[in-house]
């Protein structure tokens, strides 16, 4: 057992209570938590700041609106439900379409209008929300996920988190949906997370329910070596949402869409450990990195290309 | 933040808790290990009844010491009250009075009893005038007829005795015995036969009612029910006799209250009268005669003891000051073996709940309970209702789950189905929706793990919490919780790896894919 534990401590493992410890009680004042943990107000603070998100269409705040909600929508059929407080990719329903009078989900199945209600009414009543407080439910754009990603997951929107700490671009990788986690991009719902190479942007290693894992599972195809269009503009994207959302340590998360470009979709003050395991890298010699030099690295730009610069493959 | 500040800190709340304790083992003498055997109790009546704006008088029994135990520092508390105590045929009797009063009153009587050992003497006793009373109509013909019975199979005092309180309590019941107990037997009416017709078969006899000073197994203070039992005259000695079992004589730690068939207490001018007894051993004699010595020297430390309280509310402490230990024990199992638990605190309340029924019963229960609710929860699930609604209805249904586990095992003869109802019921709800939750989104795995885990901690909080020594220390130097304090922050900065981070990364910890 202690030979595990010298094995982690030497790969610079971090985990949860030092992550608590030493990263977001040190670096996240609790006073910038709710820009994070309200997905409106993240979005509004990107929208003033010139950062692309999804389109908002409607905020649904009290039960009775749920009536005008078909006036709303009008002719759009595919539309995204996310609590405004979730957490945990929890409590979001992605509709792709309509049929009749029926909402289709991603993975085809029908639901009436009346259970579409009782999705918004369980999460305006504070069942995903973090501590259960009432909740706002956000009808929002539905991402039409960049080709590059379609051979390699399964429904669902593939989504990129990059760590970043101090302004600085950490680690990142890929999260894939597969038909285990529901079309959902959270790794502990059966996501595939692929490890993403900081310098050039090709996936490396990609984990599937602790295994190390080269194929999709539902598809088949290759994860590792799948080259990110754009690379550069995701870790600009990623190090100026510290410039507006300030939090020394937290995770962003980015989605390619096909015709808008990387939009963010949210930020998060208490980002997973699991993307050490997708990048088979430990996070603390890089953050050590990050916190001795970022006081020299005073724009974006100069952040981002250090970032490409010490946190390549093979540098741990 | 800073380390140092906490070190610090930590470092002088560890040395005041240690340093006190240390002064009040070496100096003040407080005892380090609890005494295996109680012989002191606090012994409390607590008399209530609403008074009618009248003269009232209230007079109650008090216990006399016999030759086992002595009765010391009696106390009545009653404010207003004029106070007579007085003796009538052996009985020690308190009478409070007062000219008008309205309302509800309350008057206390308080006294401790010690076990004093003297060698046995001897004394004889004058058997007393046996005055019987009769019986009427056919009851005289049984009384006769389960005499002859009882005599013609023994051959002296004691065998008719027992002969007669087997016959009391056979199962089914002589239809003698059915017609002269009437309906619904308690173990008074048994006993208050037992001497009726003792006293018919010319054997001077006599009611008992006392108090169990129960040792070791019973730490709290609770209400105690009125022992009876019954006393007869033979061989120039009164021999007691449990009326139910037949025992000749009664337990040594069974005290007499009073003797005869008068209620405990009797009131004039009010109504609604309350009488609670409730006893607990009193902690170690050492802790008393320390307190008494430090009472001279240092008087403020012990004035702020916790045995300056009242013995109900010591009584709660004993409880409450086990809570940190349990926490404590969450918090070990939560950051540094990072097992998941439901909610923060839930495995303590559980484990609370377990002192009250038992580990494996207790965990049998929760198990049931939890199941149950869940596979309701899951139905209600179906019906598509509001979130506060539905907790309500699962409340609902944790609460009648709990009413139908007691009935149930109380007919099957399980008497601890009754405990169920100390389970924190909200709590169990929280758990059953919580379950639920993770269940559907995360998956029935991650749910057992996590109910799993709260089971676990909640085991081991309460072996934690029911170590007898453990309980014994927190009580008696509160202090130890400055230490324990101590303790949990440096736990709180403790950044190092959880024992299951272990298990989570071991997939780093090789070369990696292969």
């Amino acid at each position: 057992m202690f030979g595990l534990i010298q094995a982690l401590r030497n790969k610079g493992v971090l985990a949860i209570n030092r992550r608590n410890a030493e990263y977001t009680l040190k670096h996240n004042p609790r006073a910038l938590y709710p820009l994070v943990d309200d997905k409106l107000l993240t979005k509004q603070l990107a929208l003033a700041n010139g950062i692309a998100v999804p389109e908002l269409y409607w905020v649904v705040e009290v039960e009775g609106q749920v009536r005008d909600l078909p006036r709303v929508l009008g002719d759009r059929s595919d539309f995204v439900l996310k609590p405004a407080h979730g957490s945990g990719g929890e409590g979001i329903l992605v509709i792709a379409g309509k049929a009749n009078d029926k909402y289709r989900k991603t993975d085809g199945l029908l639901l009436t209008q009346e259970e579409l209600n009782h999705h918004i009414f369980n999460v305006l009543s504070g069942l995903y929300s973090l501590g259960g407080q009432p909740d706002k439910v956000l009808v929002e754009y539905r991402v039409v996920f960049d080709p590059i990603f379609e051979s390699i997951s399964y429904q669902g929107v593939p989504d990129i988190r990059i760590i970043v700490f101090l302004g600085i671009p950490i680690m990142s990788m890929v999260r894939l949906p597969t038909r285990m986690s529901d079309g959902k991009a959270n790794l502990h719902q059966g996501a595939i997370g692929a490890g993403i190479d900081m310098r050039s942007g090709r996936t490396l290693t990609a984990v599937w329910k602790n295994d190390f894992v080269t194929e999709h599972p539902d598809t088949g195809n290759p994860v590792t070596g799948v080259r990110i269009p754009n690379w550069d503009s995701l870790l600009t994207l990623a190090a100026r949402c510290y410039e507006f959302a300030t939090l020394g340590y937290m995770g962003v998360d980015i989605v390619l869409d096909r015709n808008r470009g990387p939009l963010i979709l949210e930020l998060n003050a208490r980002p997973g450990l699991n993307i050490q395991i997708a990048n088979n890298c430990g996070l603390l010699p890089r953050l050590q990195l990050a916190e001795r030099y970022h006081a020299d690295l005073p724009t974006v730009a100069k952040r981002v290309e250090f970032a490409r610069e010490h946190f390549a493959a093979g540098t741990c | 933040m800073n380390r140092l500040h906490l070190y610090s800190l930590a470092a002088i709340l560890a040395v005041v808790g240690m340093s006190l304790f240390a002064y009040k083992v070496y100096v003040l003498s407080f005892p380090v290990f609890p005494k295996t055997k109680a012989q002191v109790w606090n012994v409390e009546a607590r008399v209530s009844f609403v008074a009618q704006d009248k003269p009232v008088k209230v007079t109650m029994f008090i216990p006399a010491g016999t030759r086992r135990f002595a009765v010391l520092d009696e106390h009545f508390i009653s404010s207003g009250y004029g106070l007579v105590v007085s003796t009538e045929g052996g009985n020690r009797k308190a009478a409070w009075s007062i000219r008008k009063a309205r309302g509800r009153q309350t008057v206390y009587y308080q006294a401790v009893i010690r076990g004093v050992r003297t060698k046995p003497t001897r004394t004889d006793v004058e058997a007393p005038e046996v005055v019987a009373r009769p019986f009427e109509g056919p009851k005289q013909e049984a009384a006769k007829s389960l005499l002859q019975h009882v005599k013609a199979k023994s051959a002296d005092t004691p065998g008719m005795v027992a002969g007669l309180i087997q016959m009391l309590n056979k199962d089914p019941l002589d239809d003698r015995v059915d017609l002269l107990l009437g309906k619904k037997p308690t173990s008074r009416k048994r006993a208050e036969l037992a001497v009726r017709l003792l006293e018919a078969a010319g054997v001077p006899a006599r009611l008992v009612q006392g108090i169990h000073l129960q040792e070791e197994k019973q730490q709290f203070f609770r209400k105690s029910e009125l022992l009876c039992w019954i006393e007869y005259h033979d061989n120039k000695q009164w021999q007691s006799c449990d009326p139910i079992r037949g025992k000749t004589p009664v337990p040594n730690d069974w005290i007499a209250w009073w003797r005869g068939s008068g209620e405990l207490a009797e009131l004039s001018g009010g109504e609604k009268l309350k009488v609670t007894v409730s006893v607990s051993p009193k902690l170690e004699e050492g802790v008393a005669s320390a307190i008494l010595r430090g009472e001279i020297s240092k008087p403020l430390l012990l004035r702020f003891s916790l045995f300056s309280l009242p013995v109900n509310t010591q009584a709660v402490y004993r409880v409450m000051l086990l809570v940190p230990i349990g926490a404590f024990v969450l918090v070990l199992l939560r950051n540094i073996v990072g097992i998941k638990t439901f909610g923060t605190f839930m495995p303590v309340l559980i484990a609370l709940a377990f002192r009250e029924s038992g580990l494996l019963w207790g965990l049998l229960l929760f198990s049931v309970v939890v199941t149950l609710g869940l596979v309701i929860r899951f139905y209600l699930e179906r019906l598509k209702l509001l979130v506060v609604p539905r907790l309500a209805a699962v409340l609902i249904v944790v609460v009648g789950l709990m009413a139908v586990l007691s009935i149930v095992s109380q007919n099957l003869g399980l008497h601890r189905g009754l405990s169920v109802a100390l389970f924190p019921m909200v709590i169990l709800t929280m758990t059953i929706e919580r379950m639920s939750i993770v269940w559907e989104e995360r998956g029935p795995t991650e749910a057992l793990i996590s109910g799993l885990g709260s089971m676990l901690t909640a085991a081991l909080a309460f072996v934690v919490m029911n170590v007898k020594y453990i309980e014994h220390l927190v009580f008696v130097f509160p202090e130890l919780l400055l230490v324990l304090l101590a303790l949990t922050l440096l736990v709180g900065r403790y950044s190092g790896y959880r024992l299951m981070d272990l298990f989570r990364f071991k997939a780093l910890s090789g070369g990696g894919p292969t």
